[in-house]
């Protein structure tokens, strides 16, 4: 084979690598639109499940979007508090030796952590305090989960900021602290606010590690000490039980979580570039 | 001026304490775990624990084996299917492709990412259950589609747009001399691509896969919606299987009536943990020598 006809191989094989890639997450995103779309209706959306719910009879899961909206909100701003000082304290300029070295190892290891373990990890920590499942234990547990992933993201972002910026606040006199949360803030926000939605949404997505702490209700979430109902969650509960019309909620649950997440994204791409007017290049 | 010091130097002990705060997490869950699991590790060896293929709690029989081959057969079933097309893909996308396909596959990726793996399960019992029941049936496998193979198949498409995005970053990672310097020698495009960028791209690729691996091996939801859940030794592929993060999920409800059950469910999650944190920071070395994070 000469070398032409081995570069026309290759480039067909990783064109039809790229084709067949795309083409089955085309068909998944098809399959969950056209089987949620089907099965849609006004009262998902907008009623809470009556009597017999689960066994096809009315009602819709308009408790678990809004539980995952207040579960997703809580945990993000959880882990906002923490995520965004933990970014700035990684950065060079509050470099500690060691302890900065073991941190990121700590990060590293808690950012692999996979969210049952975490689901685990914040049942043994109920069940120490007393806690019994509720908003707030699916709260924390989730805020445990997404903090890595904030804080790393973050971390980068304000990593990026151009030298020469930090530098000229140095040079003007600036401590620190000052240029950190004046300068380099200003900077950086666009990209810190895309971290707290890439939280957002990793929040609202995970199953796993709300299976206990968070449980499951069918009334509208109540109180932080309450149980509380969430989209991904009743997706799998739905599709769980051999009755047909039960299953078809699930579809419908699916598409509506689905279509949060992609909101959350085209959100989080305007917030970007609204926030990003300030930016030095 | 003093106040202004005063002020930026207590930053500087609050920025101490978070990060002892982020240390003392992850040891937190580390020794919480450990701690957990320990009834069950001084009873029963570790070698016991490890070989045994009998899962009968009510008897105390607590043999994990089963569930550690279903979990490590089903992650090598994903990124056998997902790691080849990712790679040649990643590699078209980066040597070949217009800056246009490359920018606009992006945001692709990173919806594909954000989207639930509840999601990739539900698709799953629609489209992949029903798929390998009926291929089952062809090849004489008779099966209920909740399967070994239906579970690698689902995880194999969740971890696409994860490997995707870390190689294309290994990619654009790789020095431009580099190919300028083979494309000035001579070679064609493809040789340049082979020899000189998939070259320097190597160690980068394998954190990439190695990256793959951890998150697949610790998904549960998804898995769980498709595998079928038996806690017995699967013979093929074709048999259901039952992982570590499943049994984790489907117990942790009911385990604290039985001894030694929320023993035996924590030291699942203790061996999953430890399993995917050793993967991780051998990738993480890799790619912090590359400097990409």
């Amino acid at each position: 084979m000469n070398r032409r006809n081995e570069e026309k191989l290759a480039i067909g094989l990783m064109r039809l690598s790229l084709y067949g890639v795309v083409l089955i997450l085309a068909a998944i995103m098809a399959v969950i639109v056209v089987k949620g779309f089907s099965a849609m209706s006004w009262s998902m959306i907008t009623q809470t499940p009556k009597g017999g719910f689960y066994l096809g009879k009315e009602g819709g899961v308009a408790n678990a979007i809004v539980g995952s909206i207040y579960l997703a909100g809580g945990a993000t701003f959880l882990s906002l508090l923490i995520s965004v000082p933990l970014a700035f304290a990684l950065q060079k300029e509050y470099s500690s030796g060691r302890l900065t070295y073991y941190s990121r190892l700590a990060l590293d290891v808690l950012w692999g952590t996979p969210s049952i373990v975490y689901g685990a990890f914040g049942f043994i920590i109920m069940m120490m305090i007393g806690l019994r499942s509720s908003l707030l234990a699916g709260i924390i547990t989730l805020a445990l989960l997404v903090t890595p992933i904030m804080t790393r993201a973050m971390e980068e972002i304000i990593r990026m900021a151009p030298q020469e910026l930090k530098e000229t606040a140095c040079a003007l006199g600036l401590t620190r602290l000052e240029s950190s949360s004046t300068v380099i803030l200003r900077q950086t926000i666009g990209g810190l606010l895309t971290a707290v939605m890439l939280a957002f949404s990793r929040a609202i997505g995970d199953a796993a590690s709300i299976l206990f702490t968070a449980g499951f209700s069918d009334h509208m979430p109540g109180s932080l000490l309450d149980p509380v109902a969430s989209l991904p969650l009743a997706v799998f509960f739905q599709i769980s039980t051999p009755i047909v019309e039960v299953q078809q909620r699930a579809y419908a649950s699916a598409l509506i979580l689905f279509i949060i997440v992609l909101l959350l994204s085209l959100l989080s791409r305007w917030i970007y570039l609204k926030f990003s007017q300030n930016v030095i290049k | 001026m003093p106040r202004r010091s005063s002020l930026d130097s207590l930053s500087q002990v609050l920025a101490r304490i978070f990060l002892l705060l982020a240390v003392a997490t992850a040891l937190l869950l580390l020794v919480g775990l450990f701690l957990k699991s320990r009834p069950i590790l001084m009873r029963v060896s570790l070698w016991e624990l490890f070989s045994g293929d009998s899962w009968r709690p009510l008897r105390g029989e607590f043999g994990f084996f089963p569930f550690i081959l279903s979990t490590v057969v089903v992650t090598l079933i994903a990124l056998l299917l997902a790691v080849p097309p990712c790679l040649l893909a990643a590699v078209y996308l980066s040597e070949y492709s217009s800056r246009r396909l490359q920018q606009s596959f992006r945001p692709i990726l990173e919806v594909l990412a954000a989207i639930p793996s509840v999601i990739y399960g539900l698709w799953g019992v629609l489209i992949i259950v029903p798929l390998t029941r009926t291929v089952g049936g062809w090849l004489g496998h008779a099966n209920s589609g909740y399967t070994l193979i239906a579970g690698g198949m689902v995880l194999a498409i969740m971890v696409v747009p994860f490997i995707i995005s870390l190689s294309m970053e290994v990619l654009l990672a790789v020095p431009a001399e580099a190919r300028l310097t083979a494309l000035a020698l001579g070679c064609t495009r493809w040789e340049t691509t082979r020899h000189v960028v998939v070259r320097h791209a190597q160690r980068g690729f394998f954190a990439a896969v190695l990256l793959g691996f951890s998150r697949a091996f610790g998904e549960t939801i998804a898995v769980m919606m498709v595998i079928g859940n038996v806690a017995k030794t699967p013979r093929s592929l074709f048999d259901p299987a039952y992982t570590l993060p499943a049994l984790i999920a489907n117990n942790y409800g009911e385990m604290m009536s039985i001894p030694l059950y929320d023993s035996a469910i924590m030291l699942a999650a203790l061996i999953l943990m430890v399993i995917i944190i050793a993967v991780n920071l051998i990738a993480h070395r890799i790619l912090g020598k590359l400097e990409i994070r």
